[in-house]
């Protein structure tokens, strides 16, 4: 695969404009990159969800690739469906045995580590040719912002609101890619839009690699995460610079960072930008911060090295 | 033709699905269809079925499956019971709106609680609202022979819908019978693979289960209606030429010594069998009982059902269900009468529930409902107090 770099990127539209996802949504950065990393040889296995409701309503898609959408939690078994039956019906010459078809399956993080979690650990477990991405807005955002097992530490959400007693969310983010490489699956990786050749290559890694194969996609949200449009990227960019996300992949049980962070900003300039932390106490930003110190411990001892580095204080 | 081998309900089941030559089969261990699985397992396992076994995590998972996969344009199977057509339920929907043709064997069981694995009606009833097509079968032969109608049927243009085949749990599901069993070659000949529904094809893009607004979502509800209605022709044609491929006649109801009878029972699946061998012992001793097996229930057979109760004095409807609470009690009861207020009789029609958990249905039962019944020849509906009795419960 020749070097893809940002005036090599695909210019085939494959994820129509005239959507309804919301000005600065994320999710729409995540398909429509997906969608030029995969190309048109696909098939989509959707969950509800944002962007289920905004690219489909009825007389209108916004999907140049086939796409189906059956309910919340069963996008991972939908898909292994369809890759049972492009397998089956490839092997007794309904479909041409030489067409490459890759299934996709989708989901938010309420339809992937809540609701969707049983349907996805069965499709990773039984071994189904299909790419499983989940986009991460941190919270049900479809239905108004509610916390999922996704939900960061002190986030405001309609339903862990900063209160008197209650300081938003009080649980920790639940730790998906590590429940999908529990699975012995060939690769996961994380992804962020604003590394977008780092974004590409995983992509399409992911798709050639034969077997289930696990990307989470790192997806802001404007009105969830109460910051003004223009900040999607800038936002997305501060979360591997302060370490709050890390972009990394796990290929047959090989830890790898693909984006180093030699010298890390303090996480404060990463939430400070996001109305749902704005009730944050100086002490509480200081727990946040220490929480991200251990989680970069964590992953260079994965890495064998220091591939995150020490906060830089300006 | 076929050979006639001995074997129970379930395997008459997987044996149908592997004629039809299904593509795609999801499915999730439930007493008491879990052989079904198994026997489904075991032909793939040995190469007798060319087929993709996806061995699912849940009911939930296995109808999401089948719906992919039948969205790509295979020829699908599942079955279940009980608490996993309850888990199914939502996608059920689903499927047959998106008028996707799937074929599922439901062994009927009992719902929790308490828990309990024996046969009747609730988990079948539970799933009357679907929009699926929906048998009920009487023995293993049936369910062998309306599983391979069932294709032909869920996979007509004008259909394209799924379709549910229920036989009645361990009655018939684990009963063994001899069964006339229909081989691959001329299962095919009389269900085809033709592929005429929409299919998700990357050189064809196309958008399945979008949002609907009020604008739109009401339209896809009343093609769901049409398509079920506009089925009741094809299910007449597909039985019509069953019977001239295999030699075996099935309606969407049968009759019996319904033309002179003062009391019409209406019962449907094994309990049928049943009530048919009491009927011709009373027609003996002079007893005008007559009887009606309901084989098709959804598209609901109104005018078969009419033409046979025209002249009864009574019609006595049992069922293996209960609505707590609802208007009718037993969900037969409410098809039958519905179709007798819309036609105008103005007999009594009285509801029989029996047979709950696993409960057997005798003889003696059918008797003391059938004399119940006769005494209320020549009453008016408006003179009976009460509609319903549970028959053979604890006092």
């Amino acid at each position: 695969m020749s070097t893809l770099t940002i005036a090599t990127l695909p210019k085939d539209e494959l994820l129509a404009p005239g959507h309804r996802m919301c000005q600065g949504c994320g999710a729409a950065i995540v398909m429509r990159h997906l969608l030029k990393a995969l190309g048109k040889d696909i098939i989509i296995a959707h969950a509800t969800g944002c962007v289920e409701v905004t690219t489909t309503l009825y007389p209108e898609t916004a999907w140049r690739v086939p796409w189906i959408h059956v309910a919340f939690e069963n996008a991972a078994a939908v898909a292994s469906g369809i890759e049972a039956a492009v397998k089956a019906l490839k092997r007794k010459g309904f479909i041409n045995p030489d067409k490459k078809i890759k299934v996709v399956a989708i989901g938010g993080d309420g339809g992937t580590a809540d609701i969707g979690l049983q349907a996805l650990s069965g499709m990773l477990e039984r071994g189904h040719d299909v790419l499983y991405v989940l986009y991460d807005n941190e919270a049900y955002m479809n239905t108004g912002i509610q916390r999922s097992g996704a939900t960061p530490m002190y986030a405001w959400t309609t339903t862990t609101p900063a209160g008197k007693v209650w300081r938003g969310e009080w649980r920790r983010k639940k730790d998906m890619i590590s429940i999908a490489v529990a699975h012995k699956i060939p690769y996961a990786a994380t992804v962020n839009f604003a590394y977008i050749t780092d974004f590409y290559a995983k992509i399409r890694k992911a798709a050639e690699i034969e077997g289930p194969t696990f990307i989470h996609a790192f997806s802001p949200c404007v009105p969830g995460w109460r910051y003004e449009p223009h900040l999607t990227v800038k936002i997305a960019k501060l979360a591997v610079q302060t370490g709050i996300w890390v972009n990394y992949e796990v290929e047959k049980g090989v830890f790898r960072v693909t984006t180093p962070v030699p010298k890390r900003l303090p996480v404060e300039e990463y939430l400070k930008l996001q109305g749902r932390f704005a009730h944050l106490t100086r002490e509480e930003i200081e727990r946040v911060q220490r929480m991200v110190d251990e989680d970069v411990d964590y992953i260079n001892k994965l890495a064998g090295t220091t591939v995150i580095g020490p906060v830089e204080r300006k | 033709m076929g050979k006639v081998i001995p074997i129970s309900g379930n395997y008459a089941v997987a044996y149908a699905a592997k004629a039809a030559d299904v593509d795609v089969i999801a499915a999730y261990p439930i007493t008491p269809q879990t052989a079904v699985v198994e026997k489904l397992s075991e032909f793939v396992a040995n190469g007798e079925l060319d087929a993709e076994f996806i061995h699912v995590e849940s009911e939930h998972s296995a109808l999401s499956a089948v719906v992919g996969a039948s969205a790509v344009g295979a020829r699908v199977f599942t079955a279940t019971s009980a608490q996993g057509l309850l888990l199914m339920y939502e996608i059920m929907h689903i499927a047959s709106t998106l008028r996707l043709p799937i074929v599922m064997g439901i062994a009927a069981r009992a719902i929790s609680a308490p828990i309990n694995i024996w046969c009747d009606h609730s988990d079948f009833m539970a799933a009357s609202d679907t929009g699926w097509i929906m048998f009920m079968a009487m023995n293993a032969q049936e369910a062998h022979d309306l599983v391979i109608a069932g294709f032909r049927i869920a996979e007509d243009p004008k259909v394209h819908l799924p379709v549910a085949v229920g036989y009645d749990g361990f009655l018939v599901s684990h009963t063994i019978e001899p069964v006339n069993i229909i081989e691959r070659d001329e299962a095919l000949k009389y269900a085809p693979k033709r592929v005429t529904w929409y299919t998700l094809n990357p050189d064809k893009p196309i958008t399945l289960g979008p949002l609907a607004s009020p604008d739109w979502y009401f339209e896809f509800r009343v093609q769901l209606q049409d398509a079920i209605e506009g089925a009741r022709e094809v299910i007449s044609n597909a039985f019509a030429e069953f019977a001239q491929h295999f030699g075996r006649k099935y309606g969407e109801v049968d009759a019996y010594y319904t033309d002179d009878a003062d009391v019409v029972l209406v019962t449907m699946g094994s309990a049928s069998g049943t009530a048919l061998a009491y009927v011709e012992e009373a027609r003996k001793e002079g007893v005008k009982v007559g009887l009606i097996n309901v084989r098709l229930f959804r598209p609901f057979p109104e005018e078969f059902i009419a033409k046979h109760i025209e002249n009864a004095k009574v019609v006595a409807v049992v069922d293996r269900a209960v609505n707590a609470g609802s208007s009718f009690v037993g969900p037969l009861y409410s098809d039958i009468a519905v179709t007798m207020f819309k036609r105008g009789f103005d007999i009594p029609v009285v509801n029989y529930i029996t047979g709950l958990g696993g409960r057997a249905v005798l003889k003696d039962h059918i008797d003391h409902m059938v004399k119940h019944a006769l005494s209320l020849v020549g009453k008016k509906m408006r003179d009976i107090k009460t509609h319903y009795a549970f028959v053979g419960v604890r006092e």
